[in-house]
């Protein structure tokens, strides 16, 4: 077993690998040899920094020294002063651009701030499971603080000047919502917590139900004291059972403080939370569906007015905000208006948490400032495209959003921004396309997605999305015509204006986005019936080039329709009739002499 | 169980589980345990998160290192999972990716035993809101 007395971290990123950082590991790696120093220091390689721009990255451990754009030829230098002589290297420390420092220490450097944990700020660093790890971090002092001041207009004052706006997608400002629901009268009024995450490719709610439940219960407290409620309802999905578990835990254990029933913190307010388990109908994601699932009722949503502020659950005012909504509510009446206005943009306050997924190298989630492009979150925060590929687009806002492409790369994010893109925040899915990703598929996928989902209705929402979904079938089965074309733009816009609720009026919004930004795309498919990204199957067409195939028979024995045929050692050929597009033929092929036209 | 009943009671509790536990349970000498949390949120644990913990909790008790061992929620980086993260005494925390049972096994023996350090460490590159 070694004991080593210092690390060297070497970034394994692709940016850094471009800049010769396996070079370095290798100079590293002989120096110590050299210098016998193979018992006391390691050098490891690492995952990327996120901090390309600046590679290659060296870190030093157990001092933490930050060494940038290092060269292989720095590594004599490093080893002979900082490991050797305990003397930084102080021309490759970080240069900090406004003060014209060095820093020796990565938690000063700039690009740390990419990312700020505010919503996540316990997820990963407490355990979900015990109440005193929260507490230890400030838990339940917020909740304190309110009801030691027991002035609900004054927190509501709070949470509206800190420019907090709902995470769940719509962005409504929250505190406005509490002020309206505190204002309605009535014997009995509700909390809810929207728990009801049914972006495809967004899990940012759950994470945080899963990482630190007792943040949502303790701002669900505040809420309710806000706006008069007794009583709290979370409705959560029923596919999220560790979630679940760990809510039943957390409620256990706030009661059993006393932090939950009556007389909390000494004071005549009571408060208690109840679990609602939903089926993981996407609809219920809006409000007015959410709160008739909750009551029994068919998960359909209705016309507003009346809002729930008004009339919702069980006809009583009731307030529904989402799950990241809440986790931020905490921290804002400890740290103050001031300071989570002070980060954002003008009309977007504080940051949001998005999931990054599809062909993007870091998948996972991030928690960025608001205001931060579309560039910082792929390249730096998200690692970059996988296998080096080209960035095509990113989805943001699931079903109900829409595609960003290239030109918005440097876009700063924030809830306007992204609606005048033609897409939307949405509850912060985001999912990266590379060049073979083929747009019309895209769109069907989401269609898709809204066809099963659609409550029924109304006829825009059922019917309308039934047929958008047909028409792009039709043209990926590269049977579309220029007319279909019009008839999707017009459809989807009569549907965007005709629909009873938000599920509704933004289905087409794929649809949409995908047709103004990747029109050529479209045409490809209807009037070169060719699929650019090739991964319409129907448009696929295999072919062996004669001059390439040497007749290995390979690709006829792996054929599971028998569509090749061919003797021996003579060029073989496709029945393009027979051919199913399964590729087992391109894969199997060993001289490249298959091909996709 | 005693009952909270008030900001100051909050206080007073929040400065002894501070103090006396530094947020792990482990007695006084907590300054000189290693802390390893596994991340244990649905991703952690569909790819093999408990099993992870299991292998560093009975890897630890054979031989007898002043470890504790947590579960802590997603930590975010997904496409590394199952991730560790061990912080020894006085030096920063490091967090390793792509942890199996066989890894979790060379972790207690290599980097909590020795300090030798394995492949897969995930630079961590976000700002946290403590000293804001």
């Amino acid at each position: 077993m070694a004991n080593y007395k210092y690390h060297i971290l070497i970034c394994g990123g692709t940016g850094c690998h471009a800049s010769q950082s396996a070079q370095i590991k290798i100079n590293f790696e002989q120096l110590i040899v050299e210098k016998n120093l193979t018992d006391d220091v390691q050098i490891v390689e690492t995952g990327c920094f996120g901090f390309c721009e600046k590679g290659p990255i060296v870190k030093m451990l157990p001092d933490n020294t930050f060494y940038t754009q290092v060269k292989p030829e720095d590594c004599k230098e490093i080893i002979e002063e900082h490991i050797i002589k305990g003397r930084k290297v102080e021309r490759l420390l970080y240069l900090d651009p406004t003060s014209q420092e060095h820093k020796a220490d990565s938690k000063h450097m700039g690009f740390y701030k990419k990312q700020l944990r505010i919503a996540l700020r316990n997820c990963g660093f407490i355990n979900p499971e015990n109440i005193d790890e929260y507490i230890a971090r400030d838990g339940y002092k917020a909740l304190a603080t309110v009801l030691e001041q027991n002035d609900p207009q004054a927190t509501i004052d709070i949470i509206k000047k800190s420019g907090l706006r709902g995470r769940g997608g719509g962005g409504f400002p929250t505190g406005l919502k509490w002020e309206i629901c505190s204002k309605n009268n009535a014997d009995q009024k509700y909390m809810i917590c929207n728990a009801d995450e049914g972006d495809p490719g967004a899990f940012m709610d759950r994470s945080i139900l899963e990482g630190d439940p007792h943040t949502i219960i303790e701002a669900m407290i505040i809420g309710g004291f806000c706006i008069g409620a007794t009583k709290g309802l979370i409705y959560i999905r029923a596919e999220y059972p560790l979630a679940i578990h760990r809510l039943q835990v957390a409620l256990e254990q706030a009661r059993e403080y006393g932090l939950l029933g009556k007389n909390l913190f000494g004071t005549d307010f009571d408060f208690d939370i109840e679990l609602r388990y939903g089926a993981g109908a996407f609809v219920c994601g809006e409000e007015t569906a959410l709160i008739h699932s909750m009551e029994g009722l068919r998960g359909e949503p209705t016309f507003k007015p009346p809002f729930p502020a008004q009339e919702g659950y069980l006809k009583k005012p009731s307030n529904v905000n989402n799950v990241e909504t809440f986790a931020n509510i905490p921290v804002i009446i400890n740290k103050g208006w001031e300071w989570f206005s002070s980060i954002g943009t003008e009309k977007s306050k504080g940051t949001k948490v998005f999931a990054l997924a599809g062909q993007i190298n870091n998948v996972g989630l991030i928690e960025v400032p608001m205001g931060i492009t579309l560039r910082e979150v792929i390249y730096e925060i998200g690692g970059g495209i996988k296998g080096g590929k080209k960035f095509k687009a990113v989805q943001t806002g699931g079903p109900s959003g829409g595609c960003l492409t290239e030109k918005f790369l440097d876009t700063p994010i924030d809830y306007d921004n992204l609606i005048a893109a033609g897409s939307m925040m949405g509850s912060g899915g985001m999912i990266v396309m590379d060049e073979t990703s083929c747009m019309v598929s895209v769109a069907k996928f989401y269609l898709e997605f809204t066809v099963e989902e659609s409550c029924g209705k109304c006829s825009p929402c059922r019917i309308g999305n039934k047929r958008l979904h047909e028409i792009l079938e039709k043209i990926t089965q590269g049977k579309g015509t220029m007319e279909d074309l019009d008839s999707l733009r017009n459809l989807a816009q009569v549907i965007k204006d005709t629909a009873l609720c938000g599920l509704g009026q933004t289905s087409p919004n794929p649809v949409l986005s995908t047709i103004d930004n990747f029109w050529d795309e479209y045409v490809a498919h209807v009037v070169d019936k060719k699929c650019p990204a090739g991964q319409c199957k129907a448009l696929k067409k295999y072919i062996i080039d004669p001059e390439k195939c040497i007749g290995c028979t390979a690709c006829a024995r792996v054929c599971p329709t028998n569509a090749i045929t061919g003797t021996v050692k003579m060029p073989h050929e496709i029945n393009q009739e027979l051919c199913i597009k399964c590729g087992s033929c391109y894969e199997k092929c060993k001289f490249n002499a298959i091909s996709i036209k | 169980m005693e009952k909270i009943k008030s900001l100051a009671d909050l206080k007073k509790k929040r400065e002894d589980l501070q103090s006396n536990l530094k947020l792990r349970e482990l007695g006084d000498n907590v300054d000189n345990l290693i802390q390893v949390k596994v991340a244990m949120a649905t991703c952690g644990i569909a790819s093999g998160a408990k099993q992870v913990m299991e292998v560093i909790i009975n890897e630890c008790n054979k031989r007898n290192l002043p470890v504790v061992v947590t579960q802590t929620g997603c930590m975010g980086y997904c496409y590394a999972e199952p991730t560790v993260e061990v912080k020894k005494p006085g030096q920063e925390a490091v967090v390793f990716g792509y942890i199996t049972p066989a890894k979790a096994e060379e972790l207690v023996n290599k980097y909590l035993a020795g300090n030798e350090l394995l492949d897969g460490i995930i630079p961590v590159n976000y700002e946290k809101i403590d000293n804001k």
